[in-house]
């Protein structure tokens, strides 16, 4: 899917970057002119030129041999108006050429306050001893499934597994890559991540159409997903896997479904959602089976029944206005695991309305549900995963207090993957060879350098994480989840630190 | 990765089944469960016991599971891979029958509930009564024979794939949303109950059809049409492969249907593509 070409002279939305070119510096190799997927840039005349049409992707500037390429953001082409601003300004000049629902891609870019921001952690000081992590032990492993046993003493004094245990996977640190399915993003990209998973031991999502047969030496560290499309999904791939997620919802387009233009439906696509070639690969906006809780609860053991018990089996909810209520019915269906995922998370391809204005952000969601699951005497039986733009080690250590046992990242990953979130992904020419499906671009992603990337930045997250944790004074990060006592609101609205249960910058623990 | 598939898959079966095994009985290569059998506390066989010693009975060399005094136990054979093997169920199976069913055979004597054979893979379910609502709900292949009627949201998203083609014959009629957002795959409405003068389907039916065909016997008009959906009278170039059904169905219900095929229309796609032209791709 590209942008139509406009001619000279009619309305057009002015450009947003302008590339500079050093032409003493240039050394007219035309890299640059290869590089670009957004043919932004062309050798003309002897010379390198600009094209238009720049989203600032910053292939070119990186590859360029002779460091002759810069890219700037062109100062607003508006004259000023703080309501209509800029973006307002864009947006009903494309629609008014085009007619269509505005599409894009990534987490959303406006400026909403974020309340990661906005909390300060607590460190330990006199009365509490903080703990080294270099020369103690500080343990990160963090476990995904139903919480259901108990331990259970037997007449002759044996202890052992009771109640009704559901079964748990363990992962090393408490990180799971997000679903990030291929169609999405391709083979090499999806590839990377799975190796990184499995060199981590951490989960990583396989996102809606199925785990590709190159793919299932992986099995072990993927959770696959049951969306509503059902793309890819048969018993065996289900069992196959460390665990499954009924997708309910995604933050980026809560509400919404999937639609994969036919154009990226590709062999390889086709044979992983095992759907024609060429076809539009449309997810239904819900799933037509579910209807209410009891329907999902049907949903969910007919999942446990098909996998015979043998691994997890949780539902992913996008964060929505009424998400206590939604969890804790989700948790009562009988999920093992509970995903929520805050509207500033990532996509592949959206509508920019609801993109950029449905749903919570995650900091409140994760809050809300840990409280309703508490009062509700409901939180021990789930372990509650969280995402939506988890961007740093912060975030997550953030999240973890507000009360996720297991925080979900995908963007990160994909920036250090090379990803620079220009928000292009849906027109499927990727000048990284990450969400696209054209074979000269895929090549230019190695599986095992991106994958190498992913890694050193989780472990380095993990060592963080202890890091604080030691500061703290907490040694293992099951002490941390819902610890909501070491943190405090440092910004401007209390209301919203209240319904976080977040005590305020001053307040002291009595 | 840490966890120990097995561990749980054995304790889970022992636990449920331990008892269970009084209600199973073997007659040659053919297992009856009878799933009527009461408990300590006066109800059913739970569909977690049923489901439990039906996978155990799976792994023998049995050709065939006879459920008998099947009391709405949900899930029955979901799952289920073998090829070569029958369930046979009377009385009524709940919802989710078949579900995933990848190779086997389902015969219910009896009326199925809701969802029978949910996003199924292959294999054969055939229904001696009616199947009621979203029924064949993303399936990707195989075949749903039902002699009676079914409900709303039949035949959902199917979707066909490499040859797997999923089909749903019905021998009276359906209800609204028949064939929703349907990407491939047949679904044939026999209408054999009913007068031809009135439709055998309800409302909003196809509605973002962009692949597959629904057949049906007697009358279909416009209003009733889901967006994206068009009818017309059946080609000649339809007749040879709608008749392979009816002749399907007739064996297996042994009841003759008409073949008079001007009082056939077929249903199909406007579009593979429906919703291109929806969206601005433009990045602003």
């Amino acid at each position: 899917m590209t942008a139509p070409k406009k001619k000279r002279g009619e309305l057009e939305v002015p450009e947003r970057f302008k590339l500079t070119i050093d032409h003493d510096l240039c050394k007219r190799c035309k890299r640059c002119v290869t590089e670009c997927s957004y043919r932004a840039i062309a050798f003309l005349e002897g010379k390198i030129k600009p094209l238009g049409g720049c989203v600032a992707c910053g292939r070119c500037v990186n590859m360029c041999p002779a460091h002759a390429i810069e890219v700037h953001q062109i100062p607003s082409q508006f004259p000023p108006h703080a309501n209509f601003n800029e973006r307002v300004r864009r947006a009903i000049m494309s629609q008014a050429s085009t007619g269509g629902v505005l599409l894009t891609s990534c987490g959303t870019d406006i400026a909403y306050p974020v309340m990661f921001d906005e909390m300060l952690l607590d460190a330990a000081q006199v009365t509490n001893p903080s703990i080294d992590p270099l020369r103690e032990t500080v343990e990160t492993v963090a476990y995904l499934g139903g919480r259901k046993g108990r331990l259970e003493i037997s007449d002759e004094g044996r202890i052992y597994l009771g109640g009704d245990p559901a079964p748990m996977v363990a992962m090393d640190m408490p990180i799971m890559i997000g679903h990030i399915s291929l169609g999405s993003v391709s083979y090499n990209a999806q590839k990377a991540l799975l190796m990184a998973a499995k060199e981590l031991n951490i989960l990583a999502g396989s996102g809606e159409g199925g785990l590709h047969p190159d793919f299932h030496p992986f099995a072990d560290n993927v959770i696959s997903e049951i969306a509503s499309g059902r793309f890819g999904v048969t018993g065996e791939s289900l069992k196959r896997t460390a665990g499954v997620e009924i997708k309910i919802g995604q933050g980026a387009k809560p509400g919404h479904g999937g639609h994969l233009p036919g154009e990226k439906v590709s062999a390889l696509i086709s044979q992983t959602r095992m759907i024609p070639l060429g076809t539009d690969a449309l997810s239904p906006y819900p799933h037509h089976d579910i209807y209410s809780i009891e329907d999902l609860q049907q949903l969910i053991s007919v999942v446990k029944e098909s996998v015979e018990y043998k691994i997890p089996v949780g539902v992913k909810i996008a964060a929505v206005h009424n998400i206590g209520a939604i969890a804790s019915g989700v948790v009562r269906a009988g999920a093992d695991f509970i995903t929520i995922d805050g509207f500033r998370g990532g996509t592949g391809s959206t509508p920019r309305i609801i993109r950029d204005h449905v749903g919570l952000p995650i900091e409140v969601a994760i809050s809300v549900v840990d409280q309703r699951l508490t009062q509700e005497g409901l939180r021990n039986r789930v372990t509650v995963c969280a995402g939506g733009s988890i961007r740093s080690s912060a975030d997550m250590v953030k999240a973890i207090a507000l009360g996720a046992d297991v925080i979900m990242t995908c963007t990160a990953a994909l920036i250090a993957m090379g990803c620079r979130v220009c928000q292009q992904c849906h027109r499927g020419i990727c000048s990284w060879g990450i969400t696209t499906q054209r074979e000269e671009l895929v090549a230019r992603l190695d599986p095992d350098v991106a994958a190498a990337r992913v890694v050193r930045l989780f472990r380095s997250w993990n060592e963080e994480l202890k890091e604080i944790m030691g500061a703290m004074g907490i040694d293992s990060v099951e002490s941390l989840v819902g610890n909501r006592d070491r943190l405090r609101y440092f910004g401007p609205n209390s209301k919203i630190a209240e319904i976080m249960g977040v005590k305020h910058v001053g307040e002291g623990w009595g | 990765m840490s966890v120990d598939k097995d561990a749980f898959h054995e304790k889970k079966s022992s636990d449920l089944v331990e008892d269970a095994w009084a209600a199973v009985s073997r007659d040659g290569d053919v297992a009856i469960i009878n799933a009527d059998r009461r408990g300590p506390d006066g109800r059913p066989m739970h569909y977690r016991t049923l489901n439990a010693l039906m996978r155990q009975i799976m792994l023998d060399e049995v050709k065939k599971i006879v459920v008998e005094g099947a009391m709405g136990q949900r899930y029955i054979a979901s799952n289920a891979s073998r090829k070569d093997l029958v369930v046979e169920i009377h009385g009524t199976p709940g919802n989710d029958l078949g579900a995933f069913l990848d190779g086997p055979t389902i015969e219910v004597f009896g009326n199925a509930q809701d969802l029978t054979g949910n996003t199924m893979n292959s294999g054969r379910i055939i229904i001696h009564g009616s199947a009621w609502d979203v029924t064949g709900l993303a399936a990707r292949g195989g075949t749903i024979f039902i002699r009676d009627n079914t409900g709303y949201r039949v035949g959902i998203h199917m979707k066909e794939y490499c040859g797997q083609k999923p089909t749903i014959v019905v021998g009276g009629t359906a209800k609204d949303y028949l064939g929703e957002y349907m990407a491939g795959g047949i679904i044939v409405i026999l209408n054999l109950n009913h007068e031809l003068d009135t439709s055998p389907i309800g409302l909003s039916v196809g509605a973002g059809i962009h692949g597959g065909k629904i057949y049906l016997r007697g009358k279909v008009d416009q209003h009733q049409l889901g967006s994206g959906a068009i009818a017309s009278p059946i080609a000649d170039e339809d007749i040879p492969e709608l008749e392979g059904f009816i002749n399907d169905f007739e064996a297996t219900f042994e009841i003759p249907v008409p073949r008079n095929w001007p009082d056939f229309m077929k249903i199909y796609p406007s579009s593979s593509r429906p919703f291109s032209g929806h969206y601005d791709p433009t990045c602003i």
